[in-house]
């Protein structure tokens, strides 16, 4: 190593870890290879950071995705070039579709070498390229710091997520000038914050006139800070108005709070998707009109003005057009609205309100979430539920989930008063997220109780990180409903193939059980509802990770549901809910069949 | 006459493609800064999202600020032209974008080089064809011309077409220019 001429002199590898200290970074989630060998040694040097050796890849991301989602500060990843690298992909993908802050660090192979075929070397920018925010390759030491914090800028400010910076392995070992983080952002990126006064003061006064209003909110609440979400709670008090939220808005505003219609959207509630329907006024915040969120565009909230607040000004526009856009944070902008509300009396149209909860009333009644019990069989929802209720006598809980059926039970049947507390994969829906996100929660976390509820078909895509959790003593406990079938493929083929179940069922599961105990880790099977409380208790309590084996019902679909192509008053119920039961194989036409 | 881009496709002059019904056709003019692939950021972006590219023109013209000019024209309903240019604008090394087609007036124009193998009656009425759009001769040889002719799109259009049955080899274009009009720069 060169010695150094002054403080500011060092190795490409240790202005790495001065840069990742100097921003606050604790913990880094990783995997070394050839290309990353130097960082890695400057890591073993030093302990003011940790670092989680995961047993994948896609594990490191998801695992700091859990980690961001759950703390509200960046994730960081660091892994090696060519396989490295592209075993990444899915967890940048995936943070870039959910707005999470992530710095991913890739080994490349030397820059005298790049563009030969070289051992373990690919395109790496150019692979993600699409699936970043921005990245960067760096083949000089000297511009090593600077992009280093250029990229924590870039992941942190605006709409969050994720950003990569390539290394060269020479770049490691050559020596360069370090600087602070200060001062240092990329002159073209400035985000705008503040929203627009007059804009704001337009989208009060539709607001003071509404009949029919609804708050419709999303991720933009969350990853603005728990303060928004407070703001939110309070300007959701002052105007007595109705609230729905996506599923990565969930916890922004309290579940148990009694504005609280439940999440919307294709396995949202009866009563939030048709207040959507019905609405005069929506006041959407930090959501980008998901196609999940909308169904059919053309019959989307077909008689609302519609007010969306959001830092990107791309996603204003894009799906549905905005009567009153407003670009900004919406910490700022809530406080904003807030403010200008009351300075004109916090007035809202009373009566005509009061009817409009009449209304939603008559749809709350119909208790959308009512499914048929059985004292043989495990129904999923009965398993989410009793899951719930323990966890909320436990005290404070996380939730990650992996993609599916299971995922929307989760969103159904467990309430979250908190923001920060619920890890899903939205925008990309990835299954294998819900293991590894749990171990970054856990790394964040270590007291809690966190838990991954799973699918065993989207278990077993990334249960090697379950090792992982082994290895750095994370409690994490994975409560998969056991259906033995791929249950939301399944469910869409019945409603739109023909019932003809092609590859949607597995033949040659694990013994999940005997699995728990291979990893070191506990093992605990249930398929009686008589026996599960306590089988969930013994989860809950035992001292260590657990694989939890819930044998549930296998046919079980999830309502309610908005078919494809179809509007939100044309929604499937469960043979439970008053007015459900039709029949779901005419549910869906062709020209839905064709959407996802 | 001159014909400017982005004009009716009913009108009777318009020379471009037919645009689909509710497309219109704008020219965007991108600063960005001059860093190793910011181009396939931008053009990633237009094939990624589905977006139409006409034209593509990019060059430095700051060395000194390491800025690029890129100048695209594309295609699209109001509601895509507006996601085109905002989901163009945060990509991070791009500094502004203007809509020079609905922001006032600009001018476009675009340089071509076109190369005619001829002898005899085709290589008089090439040279003619010539001096009536005003373009230069920059290489010749007895039984061929390199013409340089400069024009909007449409201009640069009808002089190939006059050219195919006069012995037209080759032809290169840069793409299109475009500038706003007036003292305000970008």
């Amino acid at each position: 190593m060169p010695t150094n001429t002054n403080s500011n002199t060092m190795t490409g590898a240790e202005i790495v870890i001065k840069s990742l200290i100097d921003q606050g970074v604790e913990v880094v989630f990783g995997y070394p290879g050839g290309a990353v060998l130097p960082i890695y040694d400057e890591l073993f040097k030093q302990n003011q950071i940790e670092h989680v050796l995961v047993r994948h890849e896609q594990g490191a991301t998801h695992a700091a995705e859990g980690y961001a989602r759950s703390t509200g500060k960046p994730g960081v990843v660091l892994v090696t070039s060519g396989p490295g690298a592209t075993n990444a992909v899915t967890g940048l993908q995936d943070a870039l579709m959910d707005s999470i802050p992530m710095i991913c660090l890739t080994g490349q192979v030397p820059t005298f070498m790049i563009g030969n075929d070289a051992f373990q070397e690919a395109d790496t920018i150019g692979i993600t390229r699409p699936c970043t925010k921005h990245n960067w390759l760096v083949k000089d030491t000297d511009d090593l710091a600077e992009t280093m914090h250029e990229a924590f800028y870039v992941a942190t400010n605006g709409r969050p997520g994720p950003v990569l910076i390539d290394i060269p392995k020479d770049v490691q070992f050559a020596s360069g000038t370090y600087v602070g983080p200060r001062g240092v952002k990329p002159a073209g990126y400035q985000p705008r914050v503040k929203g627009d006064t007059a804009a704001i003061q337009a989208a009060v006064e539709l607001m003071e006139g509404a009949e029919r209003p609804l708050f419709y909110t999303g991720g933009g609440v969350i990853n603005s800070g728990p303060h928004a979400s407070q703001l939110l709670r309070d300007l959701v008090k002052a105007t007595g108005f109705p609230i729905t939220s996506t599923l990565m808005g969930l916890g922004a505003y309290p579940a148990s709070g009694d504005k609280w219609l439940g999440m919307l959207g294709m396995h949202g509630s009866y009563e939030a998707n048709w207040a959507m329907h019905d609405c005069d006024v929506m006041i959407c915040v930090g959501a980008r009109f998901d196609d999940r969120i909308t169904g059919r565009l053309d019959a989307f909230a077909p008689n609302s003005k519609k007010i969306h607040i959001d830092i990107d000004p791309s996603s204003i526009n894009k799906n549905v057009r905005a009567d009153v856009p407003i670009v900004g944070d919406v910490g700022h902008v809530l406080e904003d609205m807030t403010r200008i509300f009351r300075s004109r009396g916090a007035k809202t149209n009373k009566t005509a309100v009061a009817k409009w909860w009449g209304e939603i009333g008559e749809w709350q009644a119909v208790k959308c979430f009512e499914y048929e019990g059985s004292t043989d069989l495990i129904k999923p929802q009965y398993a989410v539920e009793r899951l719930a209720e323990a966890m909320k006598k436990h005290g404070d809980y996380y939730v990650t989930t992996e993609v599916g059926q299971h995922q929307m039970w989760a969103a159904q049947y467990i309430p979250f008063d908190a923001p920060n507390r619920w890890m899903t994969s939205g925008g990309l829906g990835t299954m294998g997220y819900g293991v590894p996100a749990a171990v970054g929660v856990q790394i964040a976390h270590r007291d809690s109780l966190v838990v991954d509820v799973a699918g065993e078909a989207s278990f077993m895509m990334t249960m090697q990180e379950m090792s992982t959790a082994v290895q750095y003593k994370l409690p994490i406990k994975i409560f998969i409903l056991n259906n033995e079938r791929l249950g939301m493929v399944r469910q869409w083929q019945q409603l739109l193939h023909g019932e003809r179940y092609s590859s949607s069922y597995s033949e040659a599961l694990p013994d999940f059980v005997k699995l728990g105990e291979a990893f070191g880790c506990g093992g605990i099977r249930c398929d009686k509802p008589g026996e599960l409380d306590d089988a969930i208790a013994e989860m809950i309590a035992y001292d260590g990770p657990v694989i939890f084996d819930c044998l549930v019902e296998k046919h079980e679909n999830c309502f309610p549901m908005i078919p494809s192509g179809k509007a939100h008053n044309e929604m499937l119920l469960g043979s439970r809910a008053s007015g459900g039961g039709g029949d779901i194989s005419k549910a869906i036409e062709s020209d839905g069949a064709v959407l996802v | 006459m001159e014909l400017k881009r982005g004009s009716s496709s009913h009108s009777a002059y318009h020379l471009g493609p037919a645009l689909k019904e509710g497309e219109e056709r704008r020219t965007l003019s991108v600063l960005v800064d001059n860093e190793a692939g910011v181009l396939a950021r931008v053009i990633g972006l237009f094939s990624g999202r589905g977006y139409n590219i006409e034209s593509l023109t990019v060059a430095e013209t700051d060395h000194t600020g390491h800025r690029s000019r890129i100048t695209v024209v594309t295609t699209g309903t109001p509601m895509v032209l507006e996601q085109i240019k905002a989901q163009v604008d945060r990509i991070v090394p791009v500094h502004r974008v203007r809509d020079l087609t609905s922001e006032g007036p600009s001018v476009e124009r675009e340089l071509a080089l076109v190369k005619v193998a001829n002898v005899g009656d085709h290589r008089v009425e090439s040279l003619r064809v010539k001096d009536a759009f005003r373009a230069q001769v920059v290489d010749a040889s007895l039984e061929s011309f390199v013409f340089e002719v400069t024009g909007s799109p449409e201009k640069i259009d009808a002089f190939i077409d006059l050219m195919r049955p006069l012995g037209l080899v080759d032809v290169s274009r840069t793409g299109v220019a475009a500038i706003s009009r007036g003292p305000e720069g970008m």
